[in-house]
C-alpha cells in the first residue's frame, strides 16, 4: 500500500508475488548453489574407479600343488589412516606349477569370511552355512554363485594377485 | 528465593517462555489414560540418554578406521568409560524394546485412527531411524564384528534392483573396507539419524499437543470423524486432568525404573565385549548382529534359497509400506481390541516371529560348528579297527561341522546318532559319495578306505538292542537307548 500507487489492491498482490517469487528463488538457489557439491562429494565413492593394483604374494615355491592357503595382502593405495582395515586375505590355491586360483573370502550369499577345511577339502562360511568346493563351486547352502576370483599371475617366480573390489552380489 | 523469582519474571517476559511451556506441561489429558501409556515418555528418556552418553563417549572416541579400535580399548579401560559403553549399549536396547512396546499399544488399542494418523506415521518413521541407530551404533563398536557387519549391509544393498552396486559402494565408501568407512557409519549414527531423530520427535510432540493423548477403547465406542474431536474436547474439558502432574508422575515412575535397570545392567554385565581387530583379513570371523537384529539374521538363513534376493529388499519394504497404509486401511471405527480380532492375531504373530527367530538366531543350528572336536571314545564304543578309524574320519572329513553324533557336532544337518538303523552300508556310501540337498558330495574328495571306514563307523550308530545287532526285526529294551559299535 503505497503512497504513489492510486489502484492498490492489485499492484500489492503482484508486488508481494515478486518478492515470494524471490524468496522461494534464492532459496532455490542457495540449496543448488551447496546442494550439488555436497552430494556429489557424499557420493563420490560411487564414481571411484577400481584401484587396481598387481601385488607381491610370495614365491611359486612357496605353495605347493594342491594345498589352499590363505594370503594377505594391501588394498591399492590405502587412505593413511585405514590401519588394518586396508588389508584383504585370499584363498590362494596352486593348481599346477605355474597356475593358481586366487578366491575372494567373501561368501556370494552375504559376504562373510569363508573358512578352508584343508581335509574336508571345503570352504564353510560361519554365518548361514554356505559351503564350497575347492574349485569354490557352490556345495551346499544359501550361495547364489561360486566364490569369486582374483586375477592371478605367475612373474619371475613370483604370485602376483590384482587387487579388486569386495565382490558384490547383485540381482 | 525472592530475587531468584524477580530473575525468573525478568526472563519470562522478555521470552514468553513460561507462557508457551506452561499450557504445555498442564494440557488436559484423559483421566482413564494410565499405565499402557507410558512406553512412548520412556523411549523419549532412553533417547536422551543415549544422547548424552554417546556425547560422553565421543569425547574419546576415534572415529577413524584404522584408530577407533585402540580408542574403544582405550575407554573401556577407564571404569567409567567401561561404565558409559554399558550404560550406551544397555540404553540402546532399552529404546528398542520400548520403541517397540509403544508401537504395540498404539496399534492395538488403534489410537492411529482419526485425528492420529500423522501420529503414527512419524512414529514408524521414528521406528525406522531407532532400528538404523542400533545397527550403525552396533558396527561403531569397530571390532572384526563391526567390519563384517558393514560387509554383510553392503551386500544386503547390492540386492537392490539396477542400482545396487552403487548402494553398496556408498555404503562401504569406495570399493573396499578402508579408511573412509568408519566415518561415514559415525556419520550416520551421530549426525544425521539424531537430528532426524529430534526433527521427528518434535513434530510427534507437538501432534500429542494438537490432537490429545488418545483416550483408552472401549467397546461399543467408535472413532466417527465427523464428532471425533468435538467430543474428545467435550471429554477432557468434562473429565480430564492436567498432563503435569496427574498423568507425569506414571511416566517419570517408569522412566526412572526402566533408566535404573539399565544403570544396574551396565554395573553388572558391562558392555559387550571386542573381539578380535578391524582386520578383514582375519578370517576366523563369526559375525553376528546385536540381539536386536539377530531375528532378521535368523529369517535370512531359514528362507529357501534363492528367495532371500527379493525378500532382503522387498521384504523390509513391504514390512516399511504395510505400517504405513494402516492408520489409512479403518482411519474410522471400532479400538478396542476385543473388536479387532485380526489386528490382534497380527501383533501375536509378528511377536512370535521375532522371539522363534530370535531364539533360533542365538543358536543358529545352520551354522556349521567349527568347534567340534574328534568323538571320544566313549561315544565310538571302540578305538581300533575300522569303525574308530571312521570316526577320525568324520571329524577330519567335516561332517560333524554339520551333523550331530551323541551330542557333539553342528546341527545342520540331519542327526546321524541312531543313522545305523535307517541306512543301508550301500545308502550311507551312495549319500557320502553323491551329497544330497545342502550336503557336498565327496566323491573324489576321498580314499576308497576311509570311505569304507567312515561307512563302518556310521553303520555302527545304532540302538542297543536285546539281540546280536544283526537280528531281524529287534525290538529296544532301554527307553533312553545308547550306542555299541558293531564288532
Amino acid at each position: 500500500m503505497t503512497e504513489e500507487s492510486p489502484q492498490p489492491a492489485p499492484d500489492d498482490i503482484t508486488r508481494r508475488d515478486f518478492f515470494a517469487k524471490v524468496c522461494y528463488g534464492l532459496g532455490g538457489f542457495a540449496v543448488a548453489l551447496f546442494g550439488v557439491p555436497i552430494a556429489g562429494f557424499v557420493l563420490s565413492p560411487l564414481l571411484q574407479k577400481p584401484l587396481r593394483d598387481w601385488v607381491d604374494i610370495g614365491g611359486v615355491e612357496a605353495f605347493e600343488i594342491g594345498d589352499t592357503k590363505k594370503v594377505v595382502f594391501e588394498d591399492a593405495s590405502p587412505l593413511p589412516w585405514a590401519g588394518v582395515t586396508a588389508r584383504t586375505a585370499a584363498w590362494l590355491r596352486r593348481t599346477g606349477p605355474d597356475s593358481f586360483i586366487a578366491f575372494s573370502v567373501n561368501c556370494t550369499h552375504l559376504g562373510c569370511p569363508v573358512k578352508w577345511l584343508p581335509d574336508a577339502d571345503l570352504f564353510m562360511c560361519p554365518c548361514h552355512g554356505g559351503v564350497y568346493y575347492k574349485d569354490g563351486t557352490v556345495a551346499a547352502g544359501p550361495p547364489p554363485h561360486p566364490l569369486t576370483t582374483y586375477p592371478v599371475r605367475v612373474s619371475d617366480g613370483r604370485v602376483e594377485i590384482q587387487t579388486s573390489p569386495i565382490p558384490i552380489t547383485t540381482v | 528465593m525472592k530475587y531468584l523469582w524477580k530473575l525468573w519474571e525478568w526472563f519470562d517476559d522478555r521470552t514468553g517462555l513460561g507462557g508457551l511451556i506452561g499450557p504445555m506441561l498442564t494440557h488436559p489429558v484423559p483421566r482413564a489414560s494410565k499405565w499402557a501409556y507410558v512406553f512412548g515418555s520412556a523411549t523419549l528418556f532412553a533417547f536422551i540418554l543415549q544422547v548424552v552418553s554417546g556425547v560422553a563417549l565421543a569425547m574419546a572416541y576415534v572415529p577413524a578406521s584404522g584408530h577407533a579400535y585402540d580408542s574403544l580399548k582405550y575407554i573401556s579401560e577407564h571404569p567409567l568409560g567401561n561404565f558409559l559403553r554399558g550404560v550406551h549399549y544397555f540404553g540402546a536396547s532399552a529404546m528398542v524394546i520400548l520403541i517397540g512396546a509403544h508401537t504395540v499399544r498404539v496399534f492395538l488399542f488403534a489410537s492411529y485412527k482419526y485425528p492420529r494418523e500423522v501420529s503414527w506415521l512419524s512414529g514408524v518413521v521414528l521406528l525406522g531411524l531407532t532400528m538404523g541407530m542400533g545397527f550403525t551404533g552396533q558396527l561403531l563398536r569397530w571390532d572384526q564384528n563391526g567390519v563384517w557387519s558393514v560387509i554383510v549391509c553392503a551386500e544386503m544393498m547390492g540386492r537392490v534392483p539396477f542400482i545396487g552396486e552403487y548402494l553398496a559402494h556408498f555404503v562401504l565408501a569406495g570399493q573396499n573396507i578402508g579408511g573412509a568407512t568408519l566415518s561415514r557409519f559415525f556419520d550416520f549414527h551421530v549426525f544425521a539419524i539424531p537430528a532426524l531423530i529430534f526433527g521427528f520427535v518434535g513434530l510427534h510432540l507437538w501432534l500429542v499437543l494438537r490432537n490429545g493423548i488418545s483416550e483408552p477403547p472401549v467397546k461399543g465406542r467408535p472413532v466417527d470423524p465427523k464428532t471425533y474431536r468435538e467430543w474428545y474436547h467435550n471429554l477432557v474439558k468434562r473429565d480430564g486432568v492436567p498432563f503435569f502432574p496427574d498423568a507425569a508422575w506414571r511416566d517419570m515412575v517408569f522412566g526412572a525404573s526402566m533408566l535404573s535397570l539399565v544403570a544396574l545392567a551396565a554395573l553388572v554385565w558391562g558392555p559387550p565385549e571386542l573381539t578380535n581387530p578391524p582386520d578383514p583379513s582375519l578370517l576366523n570371523a563369526d559375525p553376528r548382529p546385536d540381539w536386536y537384529l539377530l531375528w532378521y539374521f535368523a529369517l535370512l538363513a531359514l528362507l529357501p534359497h534363492g528367495t532371500e534376493d527379493y525378500f532382503l529388499i522387498y521384504g523390509p519394504l513391504l514390512a516399511g509400506l504395510w505400517l504405513f497404509i494402516v492408520p489409512f486401511i479403518r482411519p474410522y471405527g471400532e479400538r478396542h481390541p476385543a473388536k479387532r480380532p485380526w489386528a490382534v492375531a497380527s501383533v501375536m504373530l509378528v511377536v512370535i516371529m521375532i522371539a522363534v527367530l530370535g531364539v533360533e538366531g542365538n543358536r543358529s543350528p545352520w551354522s556349521p560348528d567349527f568347534e567340534a572336536k574328534p568323538l571320544p571314545a566313549s561315544i565310538v564304543g571302540t578305538d581300533v579297527g575300522p569303525v574308530a578309524e571312521g570316526a577320525l574320519i568324520w571329524h577330519k572329513k567335516g561332517c560333524e561341522n554339520c551333523h550331530n553324533i551323541s551330542g557333539f557336532g553342528g546341527r545342520r544337518g540331519p542327526d546321524l546318532t541312531f543313522i545305523g538303523d535307517k541306512l543301508t552300508e550301500d545308502q550311507l556310501t551312495l549319500r557320502i559319495i553323491n551329497g544330497g540337498y545342502n550336503m557336498p558330495a565327496f566323491a573324489g574328495n576321498i580314499s576308497h578306505n576311509d570311505l569304507r571306514s567312515l561307512v563302518a563307523f556310521l553303520k555302527s550308530r545304532r540302538h542297543v538292542y536285546n539281540d546280536a545287532p544283526d537280528v531281524a526285526s529287534p525290538a529296544p529294551v532301554t527307553p533312553s537307548p545308547k550306542v555299541v559299535p558293531t564288532p
